[in-house]
Order: structure tokens, then sequence, then C-alpha cells
């Protein structure tokens, strides 16, 4: 959305679209409520605010979220953070793109948490194996990304730089780079998300504390309102830190000509 | 007068389904120092290739192109290209645009705002300095690109086609302003387009090429006066020279077309 030119059209019918959301949103809230009082396994709404209190209360929730917010964040800083450069190298030399792409592809198709025993066997189960199976998860999302990319820079645009005296070097850092600043973003959203779908199955490796292992330990005692409260509780974070990351895409891309 | 370009028995060919196609057969022209010659033919003659090679974006597969007597390596900032396609950074607003190739060159940021400013008002775009390209019209983004290939400076302008994807009326202000920018900028232009009546507006000379090969078939001098007015776009001389070129375009005299 544009901040200049759309602002007139999109307003109303944004707010009818958030109306929406909210009352979809309390629709499923209701039909949880409703279900849950017929089958007494599944618990209600306020038994889960409850136990969410009730684990905030005791500082469990607080220090799970903290170990899974720090293994997906250094999983995924590592794994962007390589991926961009490795990208821009696959796009840009010819010679790199054909050593590299061979791997990423055949990487790409196995699931990371396939890696998962591999992972074990090699790297012990300390945080490394967690860390390894997030950090390639974010990885081959934001690798692929970056690498379309950097190839798919316009032509002309690269012509109207040399064409102005640019040498490769500045072609590079003042065409190459912005340009492709999309699509790394989005691949870093894709990133982001499969680095959270990959945290639970992380923390099944003997993890101490983290929400995957709090859900993997309450499955062990039927404790369904803690599996609720793990369950949300990812949901909410993973919303909250892809919102995050679209508003910088938002601010960083909106010279784009059509969002 | 002193000769700026000068293509000296230039061929083009590219590998096409196991043959050379050949998409300039073996075409000279020289071009005088602050000379506007335009360039016309039917599509796939050969003009962007032959534009392109001028600008060291392409290579010729036989003779060569020479810019004030040194043979073209690669592009460089003494000629100066606008694309059709307008191929403005669209994350740079125009003065940023406009002021690309100086901070490339190392101009000092002062001096750099000083002739961006300059150029961009000489094409009318002041008020909107600080926009970015996605906010302005297919003709201001032009007349930007205009503005940022005039700012680095160039002995010559290559234009492909930049009016190409304008509507009549924009190409027609469009082409009155290039020309009056040109009148009090002078540079030597070489310019491609469709339009046969665009081509003898703007033209001292103009080139008309025809395809298989890509060849140059005639060379018509344009000896209406300067500034090119609306009174010399409807007189006489101008439809009787567009008449010539038209025909040499389509290769048949207009008298000889039957009256339908
Ligand atoms: N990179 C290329 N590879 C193969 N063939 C090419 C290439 N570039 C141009 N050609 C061919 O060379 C011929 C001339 O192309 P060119 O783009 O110079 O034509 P043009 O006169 O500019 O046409 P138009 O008016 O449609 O822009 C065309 O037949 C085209 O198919
Ligand atoms: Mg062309």
């Amino acid at each position: 959305m544009s901040v200049v030119g759309g602002t007139t059209r999109a307003t109303p019918r944004r707010r009818g679209v958030w109306v929406l959301n909210a009352v979809s949103a309390a629709a499923g809230l209701a039909a949880w409520w409703i279900y849950a009082t017929t089958d007494p396994t599944v618990p209600t709404p306020p038994a889960v605010l409850d136990k969410a209190v009730e684990l905030l209360g005791d500082g469990t929730l607080e220090a799970d979220i903290l170990a899974s917010l720090r293994r997906v964040l250094i999983g995924f800083a590592l794994g962007t953070g390589l991926a961009v450069p490795i990208g821009f190298l696959m796009g840009w030399y010819t010679v790199a793109r054909g050593l590299i792409e061979p791997w990423v592809q055949f990487f790409r198709t196995i699931p990371p948490l396939a890696i998962i025993p591999l992972a074990i066997v090699l790297m012990g189960i300390g945080e490394t194996p967690k860390l390894f199976v997030i950090f390639l998860a974010a990885f081959l999302a934001c690798v692929i990304a970056t690498f379309q990319g950097v190839v798919g820079v316009d032509r002309t645009l690269i012509n109207a730089a040399r064409v102005l005296g640019a040498p490769t070097r500045v072609i590079f850092a003042r065409v190459v780079v912005p340009a492709s600043t999309p699509f790394i973003l989005v691949g870093m959203r894709v990133g982001l998300g499969s680095s959270w779908a990959t945290l639970v199955a992380a923390e099944l490796i003997a993890a101490q504390e983290g929400l995957g292992y709090r859900m993997q330990s309450a499955q062990l005692y039927y404790d369904l309102p803690t599996i609720f409260v793990g369950l949300i509780s990812i949901g909410v974070l993973g919303l909250l830190m892809d919102r995050l990351l679209l508003l910088v895409e938002r601010r960083a891309t909106g010279w784009q000509e059509r969002r | 007068m002193t000769t700026r370009i000068s293509i000296r028995g230039v061929a083009r060919t590219f590998p096409l389904q196991g043959k050379d196609f050949v998409a300039l057969g073996d075409v000279s022209l020289d071009v005088a120092d602050n000379e506007f010659v335009t360039i016309v033919g039917p599509s796939g003659c050969g003009k962007s290739t032959l534009l392109n090679i001028v600008a060291g974006l392409d290579h010729p597969t036989g003779g060569q192109a020479l810019v004030g007597g040194q043979a073209v390596t690669g592009p460089g900032p003494d000629r100066g290209v606008i694309f059709q396609q307008f191929a403005l950074f669209p994350w740079l607003t125009v003065r940023r645009n406009v002021e690309f190739g100086l901070r490339t060159a190392g101009v000092p940021r002062a001096e750099r705002r000083r002739r961006a400013e300059h150029f961009i008002d000489l094409v009318g775009l002041t008020q909107f300095a600080d926009a970015l390209p996605k906010t302005l019209s297919g003709g201001m983004k032009q007349r930007c690109a205009i503005a940022r290939a005039y700012a680095v400076d160039p002995s010559i302008l290559l234009m492909d086609e930049p009016f190409g994807a304008l509507d009549a009326l924009t190409r027609v202000r469009l082409q009155e302003q290039l020309l009056d920018t040109w009148s009090r900028e002078k540079r030597t232009v070489m310019f491609v387009t469709h339009d046969v009546d665009e081509a003898v507006f703007l033209a001292n000379r103009v080139v008309v090429m025809a395809a298989n090969p890509g060849r140059i078939v005639e060379v018509i001098d344009v000896d209406l006066p300067f500034p090119r007015t609306e009174e010399v776009r409807l007189g006489p001389d101008f439809s009787r020279l567009r008449n010539r070129v038209w025909s040499a375009v389509y290769h048949q005299p207009a008298q000889e077309r039957k009256p339908s």
C-alpha cells in the first residue's frame, strides 16, 4: 500500500477488512468455547487463560518464551545473514552459481526436520543442533529469494548505470542491492516462518526449556491447557515478528510502483 | 565542422538457430559535432543495435564505431543514453536520479546539487525534485531521464525511441522541449524513432534504414529553420520532407499510391 497515493481510496476498505478480521477471530473463539463445553478433554478459553496467568506468575512462560525466541532469533539471524551474501554471490558470479546452486537445490528438497537425527549424531544434544536446524531453515528460504532477486534485476537499470559511468562495484552497491531488496525481504519473511516452524521440533532434542519443550512435557501429563498456551504463544509471537518484518518491508520498498 | 561520431562499416550478426542473423550489414555514417540526427526504419532493421554499439553496450562483429576519433570499447560518460523504458532508478528521487552519474564521478556534494538543480529546472521538474519516479507521469519520467543524461555533461546524447511509450500530445510537447533544451545546451544527438513526423521535426538529417540486412538506404537533409515552431510543423516544407521520408521508409513513392 503506497503512502502517497493509496490513502484516500484504501482507508475505508481497509477498515472494513479489520472489522471482518475481528469478527472472524471472535467467531473462532466462540466456536472453540462452545465445542469445549461439549468435550471435557478440551479446555475452555478461560481455563487456558488461567493457565497462562499461572505460568506467567511463576515465570515459566517468560523463561520459555525467552529461550525459544533466543533460538529462533539466533538461528534466523545466522541463516539470513549468510543467505544474503551467498545469494548475491550466486546471482552475480556465474562460477559461484554453478558451484553453490546444486547444494542449495538439493538441501532445499530435504525438510529441515529430517536433518535433526543427523544433527544430533554429529552435534550432540546441546544448543548447537537446535540452532543448526533453525539456521538451515532460514538460510534455505532466504538464499533462493536473494539469488532470484539479483538475477531478476532489470538489465536496463544496469545499462543505465553503466552509461552514467558506474563501474561494476558501484553498479552492485547502488543498483543491484537496492533493486533486489524487496526479494530479500520477502525471503526473510519466509525464512522467519520456516524458523518458527522448525522450532518446536528442534526443541524436542533434549531441551530444558522453551515453548516446544514445555508442550512436549505437558503432553506426558495430558496437560492440555499448557499445550494451548504454548501453541497460542508461538502463533502470537510468530505473527508479531512477521508484522514487524512486513513493516520494515513496506518502509524499505515504498518506492515500488505497485504494492 | 568536425566529425563527432564516425560509424565505419559496422556489422553485427547474431547467432540464430545455428545460422548467423545479420542485424546490421555494413553501416557507415558520420555525425558532425552538435548535429541532430534521427534514425527511422521499420521494426527490426537494427536501429537499437546501432545505437547500442555507439553507446558501447554492444559490440560490432565487423567494422568499428569511433567517438571523437577514438574507437568505442565500452560505455562512457561522454555518451549519455536515454532509453525507451525511462530506466529511472525507482528507489531514488528525481534529484538523486539526476545526481547519480555525478556521484559516480566523485563530484562534491554542493556542486552535484547545483548541477542537478540546473538540469531539473531545464526540463521543468523543479517542483518534483524530491518526488519518487512512481509518482511521475510517463512524460515527466522521461524528462527526468533526459536531465539525468545531461547532468554528466556528455558531448553525445543517444536516444532510443525515448518518446515511444507516450501519448501523441505529450510526445509533441516533449519534442518541442527537447529541441528547446538542445538549442540552449548543444549536443550531438542520435535519436531513434518509429515516427516519421518526429524524425523530420527534430532533425538536421534523417537517416532511413531498412531491414534484412539492416542497412542505411537514404540520408535526407532537413533544411527547416530553427526554432521549429508549430508553423514549421504545419508548413508545406515540413509535409514535403515528411512525404519523402515516409516513402523512403516504405519504399513506395507517395504519388504512386492507388486512391482507395
Ligand atoms: N541479443 C540479440 N540476439 C539475437 N538477435 C538479436 C539480438 N538483438 C537484436 N537482435 C535482432 O536484430 C534485429 C535488429 O534488432 P534491433 O533491436 O536493433 O531492431 P530495431 O530496429 O531497434 O527494432 P524496433 O524498432 O522494433 O526497436 C532484430 O531482428 C532482432 O531480432
Ligand atoms: Mg529498437
